[in-house]
């Protein structure tokens, strides 16, 4: 989780991102966030997150982010 | 017809056979008669008078009719007079993205005077930078933000709060004494000092552009457009006087689809979008994410582009998509009413070749001029002047910046005639058309947004800390990097956050290097070259 708080805070250092349950709603993260941050859980993780898989639910927070990078074998 | 113009400006507007054409044609569909008058709010008037029920805009919160949306704008109208005996000065409008702010644009014109709209999410100090300079007669806004107007000093006195019940019954309609020279809107641009500058645009400008896209494109009241532009931005103008002019139904939509470009299409669908105006990296986001393979297509038949430079790539994605539609890359600053030029797709291109930006559009001409002025030849490069009744009258409040962006055409010894010099580059191919070729100074063209690197140096160098600063751009990432001199060691972390006090994200360098000392090149300037090879080579400090 501190890794990926990491990413967040590279893309945003602004903000805590511990503290929100809702990243878009809080106005944390634009589209050129969520790009970047696809992009770079993609190199991170060498993984291949799908354009289906870029929806409001996966990127509400860092559970749901958590969640999906479960999906794609990311663990720890 | 003007001598100057090369054959290749008189080339129908839609290729024959397109499938757009034959389209339009066989539903029985005819272009709607273009407005003459001299007020675009004019067209608005009529069009509600020939379809008063039929849904003029769509937003998150549901639709508004022709009819209703007039009552609204009258209603404005009247309360604006009520304020203030003002003409021809401009009133800002402060509101999210929504119905009501195209009924206050229309108000705003209604009263007789000229909208200027201002973005909500815009860091007070560049708000009070820029109402500073605009002086207007009035700020309309809503409770939610008009805490943040005073903050940027706006006086309560100047403020017009939206209530949100505005009707005709709220005053007599006013009287309007409009001629086609007055200022219709003044849209903001990035300006190299610091200072944003105001364009400011006639109903003339708005009328010519509007009354060529409807024929051009085709628009009638059977169009629905996916408005993407934000209303500061002056895309926004086709988007919104094609709905005033032609009786299109525009969906503003919203702002959280495109952060996630599979509900982005999703939407469109919903809403059986078939026109979009959108800026090529919001295509672009989708087409690398093959979402269009990932979801049903919207019904889309008209797809233009606008604001930055299209790379072929993407449009060969959209294209293999929509085999039928009609493509459109359009160019033009703000300066002479969102697009002078435009290109309809009507070959094919390879992945890395350069898509044209086209021909001038009806009424305008451009100019490509070599270092001495005169006109380059086929293939030679030269900057982009543009000339015709377009122009903007020049920047509110600022004759020096006017008076050297709005110069004597070089070509015309003869009267006073204005040509705007863009500051971009091109040339002409061998088929007449116009290839954009690079800017001539320090402007940027970022995610659409048109950005002085010099303001943003200005915004830094404004900070206490900050003893210089340097940014460059790097086309091939796409991301600006800010080098700088600080007095004492600061954070990303906390430049950023002081950054965005003062400058809109998206004006934001990616990179940020502290380095002891920028480097100077021989003439004693900050060496920019060798500042943006480090970027290219990413080799940083």
């Amino acid at each position: 989780m501190d890794e990926l708080i990491g990413i967040l805070r590279e893309i945003r250092p602004e903000f805590e991102f511990r503290d929100s349950q809702d990243f878009v709603g809080d106005g944390m993260l634009d589209s050129l966030d969520v790009v970047t941050l696809v992009a770079a859980l993609d190199q991170r993780y060498r993984i291949s997150i799908r354009g289906v898989e870029i929806v409001p639910e996966n990127f509400r927070n860092l559970e749901t982010i958590a969640v999906l990078l479960r999906k794609h074998g990311v663990t720890g | 017809m003007d001598s100057k113009y090369s054959s290749n400006n008189r080339k129908p507007c839609t290729p024959p056979g397109s499938g757009l054409h034959s389209c339009l044609a066989s539903a029985g569909y005819e272009v709607t008669s273009v407005w003459s008058g001299a007020s675009v709010i004019e067209s608005l008037e009529a069009t509600a008078r020939r379809l008063p029920g039929k849904t003029a805009v769509i937003d998150a919160r549901g639709p508004v009719t022709f009819s209703e949306l007039l009552d609204r704008a009258s209603g404005v109208a009247a309360r604006i007079r009520a304020r203030t005996a003002a003409l021809n000065q401009p009133v800002a409008v402060y509101l999210p993205r929504s119905k009501e702010c195209i009924a206050a644009f229309a108000g705003v014109l209604l009263s007789g005077n000229a909208y200027a709209p201002l973005d909500t999410k815009s860091p007070p100090a560049r708000l009070a930078l820029l109402l500073d300079k605009l002086e207007p007669a009035l700020v309309i806004t809503d409770a939610g933000h008009a805490g943040e107007l005073g903050e940027a000093g706006v006086a309560a006195e100047r403020v017009l709060l939206w209530e949100g019940t505005e009707s005709v019954a709220a005053g007599a309609l006013p009287e309007r004494r409009t001629i086609d020279t007055d200022p219709a809107y003044i849209i903001h641009t990035s300006g190299s000092t610091g200072v944003p500058k105001g364009v400011v645009i006639s109903h003339r400008g708005v009328a010519d552009y509007i009354g060529w896209a409807v024929q051009c494109y085709g628009i009638t009241e059977a169009d629905t457009i996916g408005s993407q532009a934000p209303f500061h931005f002056d895309n926004s103008t086709l988007d919104i006087h094609l709905c005033f002019s032609a009786g299109a139904t525009l969906v503003l939509i919203p702002e959280e689809h495109f952060l996630f470009p599979l509900r982005l299409i999703e939407y469109l669908t919903a809403q059986s979008v078939r026109f979009i105006f959108w800026v090529p990296s919001v295509l672009a986001s989708v087409a690398r994410l093959d979402i269009l393979s990932q979801t049903t297509l919207p019904p889309l038949e008209k797809i233009l582009f606008a604001g930055e430079v299209m790379p072929a790539r993407c449009l060969n994605y959209w294209r293999a998509k929509y085999p039928r539609a009609l493509f459109s890359n359009l160019y033009g600053p703000t300066e002479i009413t969102v697009d002078c030029t435009y290109y309809i797709v009507d070959r094919e291109f390879r992945d890395d070749e350069p898509v044209p930006i086209g021909v001038p559009r009806r009424n305008m001409e451009v100019l490509i001029l070599d270092d001495s002025g005169r006109p380059a030849g086929v293939g030679e490069r030269g900057e982009i002047c543009v000339r015709g009744s377009a122009l903007a009258h020049g920047y509110w409040n600022d004759p020096e910046r006017t008076a050297a962006a709005f110069v004597q055409n070089p070509l015309n010894p003869h009267f006073p005639e204005p040509a705007y010099r863009t500051g971009d580059m091109g040339y002409r191919n061998e088929r007449g058309e116009i290839m954009f070729a690079g800017r001539c100074d320090h402007q940027i063209k970022h995610l659409g947004y048109r950005i002085e690197l010099g303001e943003i140096e200005a915004a830094a160098m404004a900070l206490p800390e900050i003893r210089n600063a340097c940014v460059v751009y790097d086309p091939e990432a796409s991301q600006m990097a800010m080098f700088y001199e600080s007095s004492r060691p600061l954070g990303v972390a906390e430049l950023r956050t002081q950054l965005l006090r003062r400058l809109p994200k998206y004006m934001l360098p990616a990179v940020m290097v502290a380095l002891p000392e920028l480097p100077l090149n021989s003439s004693g300037k900050v060496d920019r070259v060798k500042l943006a090879a480090a970027v290219r080579a990413r080799v940083y400090g």
